[in-house]
C-alpha cells in the first residue's frame, strides 16, 4: 500500500531481530528474571511468606521493602512467592488451551463436514460469554480454589486456539504440497502432522505468548473474587483481597499490583514484537480477560 | 443466532448441575440437613427433587418466560435482581465507554501524527499500562489517591451511604435525577461516576488509541491524503476531515467487542467499588454458590455479547456508504 520509496541503507548492518530490540527485550529480561525468582526462590528467601516476620502493618522500609501486612508477614517477599503460582497456573492454562485448541481446530479444519459443523457451533456457544463470567460459574460450581480455576480457565481459554488453527489449516490444506502427499499415497495422519500442523501453528503460538499476560490477569481476578487461591496463599489476586481489607495499607495491594502489572506489561512487550514479526492478525485482542 | 442462545442457555445449566457442591447447604443451612423435613421442602421449592433431564426442560420452559428461578441468597425472583441492577451497571459502562473513546481516539490521532517521536511512545505506554493494569488494584489505588487521601472525589458506591436516591425512572441516577431537576444529586451522582468509569474506560482507551493509530496511518499512505497536503490544506483539516473520517470505520466494529469487555471489567471494577450493578450480584452469587442468579447473570452476559454484535453490524452498515447502499 506504501507507495514512498524509501533510500536504501547506507550501511548494511545486520540488525537484531525485533523481538530482541527495545520494549521486546525488555519485556523477554523482565520475564527472564520473574522465571529464575520463581525457580530459586526457596533457596535464598529470606523468609517464609505464610510466616510472620515482624510488627503488623509496618509501612515499606528497607528491612521491609514493600512494608509487612495485616499478620506481620513481610509483603514484598510473598509478592514474589505469588510468581510460584501465577506463573505455573498461567503456563499450564495456556500450554492445555493450545493443545486442546489444536487438537480441536485440526480435526475441524481437515474434516471438515459434520465434525466441523459440530465442534465450530461449541467454539462459538463458549465464546459467546464474557470470559470471566463463564470461567466464575464454571470455579463456583467445581467448587472454588486454584485447581478449578485452572480447570475453568481452560474450558473458557481453548476455542480462540481451535478457531484460529481451523483458519489456517483449511488455507494450508488447498496447497499443492498437500495434494502431492495424498498422492504418494501418505496417511491421513501423517499428512496433518507432517505437512499441515509445522505450516498452520505459527499465529497460535503468537496469539499464546500474547494470551500469556491476560491469563496471569485472569488467575488474579479469580483468586481476588474469592475463587481462585485462597488468602493465607501468597497468590497476587488473593492479596490485593487483603489489601482492600487494610484499605489505608496501600502497599499491601501495591505490591501485588505491581508484581501482576510488570508481568503482564513484559508480555505484552514480548506479544507484540512476535507479532509484528510474523505479521499475525490480532486475534488475542478479540478476547478478553479478567480486566 | 437462536440456536447460540439455547447452547448458551445449556451450557450454564450443565455447568451449574454437575457441581459436587450442594446447594442445599446453602439454602437451609448446614444445621437443617439432618432434618428430612425441611431438606424435602427445600428440594421442592428449587426443583431439586426431580432428575437432572427433567430439571432442564423445567429450566428452558421457564427462562423462555423469563423465569430465571428464585435466588437463594436475595430469595427474590433473579429476573427481577438482574432487572433491579442492571441500569447501575449500563450507567458505569456507557460512562466508561464514552471516557475511553473521547480519550482513545484522541491518544490515537495523536500517536499517529506524531509517529516514532516522543509523544508517541508516552501515549502509547499510557495505553498499554491500562490493559495490563488489574482493575480491581487500579480501583483501589485511584480511591486511595483521590478519595481517601486528597478528598477530591467520593468514596465507594453510586450515591454517598445517607443520600436518598432519586425515583427510579430510567435506573440512571445522572438521568433520573436531571428528569426531576435535583442538581445537587446530580452532581453527586456524576461525581461517584469518575472513578469507576476512569478505571473502566482506561483499558478501552488501549485498545481504541491502538487501533486509531494504525488505521489511521494506514490512511495517511493513501493518495488522497497526500493530494489534500499537495492542496495545501492544514494538518489540521487533512487529519479531521479526510484522514480521521476513514480510519474510524474500524473502531466501529471494535466498539461492541470493547462493550462485551466492559461488561466483564465491570465484575471487578464494580466489587471494588461496591457498585450495586450486575457484576457484583455475580460476584456474590458465586461466593453463595447461588446457582440460579450465576445462571441469570452468565445468560445475561452472553445475550449481551449476541446483541452488541448485532447492533455493530447495524452501526457498521450505516456507517459506511458502501455497504449502506449496496
Amino acid at each position: 500500500m506504501t507507495s514512498t520509496i524509501e533510500a536504501p541503507p547506507r550501511r548494511r548492518r545486520r540488525r537484531r531481530p525485533p523481538w530482541l530490540r527495545g520494549p521486546a527485550l525488555v519485556g523477554l529480561i523482565t520475564l527472564v528474571l520473574w522465571v529464575l525468582v520463581a525457580l530459586t526462590l526457596p533457596l535464598w528467601s529470606p523468609s517464609d511468606p505464610l510466616d510472620p516476620v515482624a510488627d503488623r502493618l509496618l509501612s515499606p522500609s528497607w528491612s521491609h521493602l514493600m512494608g509487612t501486612d495485616a499478620l506481620g508477614r513481610d509483603v514484598f517477599i510473598r509478592a514474589l512467592w505469588g510468581a510460584r503460582i501465577s506463573l505455573p497456573v498461567s503456563a499450564i492454562v495456556i500450554v492445555s488451551s493450545v493443545i486442546l485448541g489444536t487438537v480441536v481446530g485440526a480435526a475441524a479444519g481437515f474434516f471438515g463436514g459434520w465434525i466441523d459443523a459440530v465442534l465450530m457451533r461449541a467454539v462459538d456457544i463458549t465464546m459467546a460469554f464474557p470470559p470471566i463470567l463463564l470461567a466464575m460459574a464454571i470455579t463456583a460450581s467445581l467448587g472454588p480454589g486454584i485447581r478449578n480455576a485452572l480447570i475453568a480457565m481452560v474450558l473458557v481459554w481453548w476455542p480462540i486456539y481451535a478457531r484460529l488453527l481451523r483458519a489456517q489449516v483449511i488455507a494450508v490444506k488447498q496447497r499443492e504440497f498437500v495434494e502431492s502427499a495424498h498422492a504418494i499415497g501418505a496417511s491421513r495422519w501423517l499428512i496433518v502432522r507432517r505437512y499441515i500442523l509445522p505450516m498452520s501453528y505459527t499465529p497460535v503460538l503468537v496469539n499464546a505468548t500474547m494470551d500469556f499476560g491476560q491469563v496471569v490477569l485472569l488467575t488474579a481476578s479469580l483468586s481476588f473474587i474469592g475463587l481462585g487461591a485462597r488468602p493465607p496463599s501468597p497468590e497476587w489476586g488473593a492479596m490485593i483481597t487483603e489489601g482492600a481489607t487494610n484499605f489505608y495499607q496501600w502497599w499491601i495491594a501495591a505490591a501485588a499490583g505491581i508484581a501482576i502489572l510488570l508481568v503482564v506489561l513484559a508480555f505484552n512487550f514480548v506479544g507484540d514484537a512476535l507479532r509484528d514479526t510474523f505479521d499475525v492478525k490480532d486475534l488475542g485482542d478479540m478476547k478478553d480477560s479478567g480486566r | 443466532m437462536p440456536l447460540l442462545l439455547l447452547g448458551i442457555a445449556s451450557i450454564v445449566f450443565i455447568v451449574s448441575r454437575l457441581t459436587p457442591a450442594d446447594p442445599l447447604v446453602q439454602i437451609i443451612g448446614e444445621r437443617n440437613l439432618s432434618n428430612p423435613e425441611v431438606v424435602a421442602a427445600a428440594k421442592a421449592q428449587w426443583g431439586l427433587d426431580s432428575p437432572v433431564p427433567v430439571q432442564y426442560v423445567k429450566y428452558m420452559k421457564n427462562l423462555v418466560q423469563g423465569d430465571m428461578g428464585t435466588s437463594f441468597s436475595t430469595r427474590k425472583p433473579v429476573f427481577d435482581d438482574l432487572v433491579d441492577r442492571l441500569p447501575a451497571t449500563l450507567e458505569l459502562t456507557f460512562t466508561a465507554m464514552v471516557i475511553g473513546l473521547v480519550f482513545g481516539v484522541g491518544l490515537g490521532v495523536l500517536a499517529a501524527r506524531n509517529r516514532n517521536r516522543i509523544v508517541d511512545h508516552i501515549a502509547r505506554f499510557f495505553a498499554l499500562i491500562g490493559s495490563s493494569l488489574p482493575a480491581f488494584w487500579a480501583g483501589l489505588l485511584v480511591l486511595y489517591v483521590f478519595y481517601a487521601k486528597l478528598g477530591w472525589l467520593p468514596g465507594p458506591g453510586r450515591l454517598d451511604p445517607r443520600a436518598t436516591e432519586p425515583d427510579r425512572i430510567t435506573g440512571f441516577f445522572t438521568i433520573d435525577s436531571l428528569l426531576h431537576g435535583d442538581f445537587s444529586t446530580f452532581r453527586a451522582a456524576l461525581a461517584h461516576l469518575i472513578l469507576p468509569a476512569s478505571v473502566l474506560g482506561w483499558g478501552v482507551v488501549g485498545i481504541v488509541s491502538r487501533l486509531v493509530r494504525a488505521s489511521l496511518l494506514d490512511e495517511f499512505s493513501m493518495e488522497y491524503v497526500k493530494v489534500a497536503r499537495a492542496m495545501g490544506l492544514r494538518e489540521r483539516t487533512v487529519v479531521n476531515s479526510h484522514a480521521l473520517r476513514n480510519a474510524l470505520l474500524p473502531t466501529i466494529t471494535i466498539v461492541a467487542f470493547t462493550f462485551a469487555f466492559l461488561l466483564t471489567g465491570a465484575v471487578l471494577t464494580e466489587t471494588v467499588f461496591t457498585w450495586p450493578g450486575v457484576g457484583s450480584y455475580a460476584v456474590n452469587a458465586s461466593r453463595s454458590l447461588d446457582f440460579p442468579a450465576i445462571i441469570g447473570v452468565t445468560i445475561l452476559g452472553g445475550f449481551a455479547f449476541l446483541m452488541t454484535n448485532l447492533i455493530t453490524d447495524i452501526i457498521y452498515a450505516f456507517a459506511d456508504p458502501r455497504i449502506r447502499l449496496s
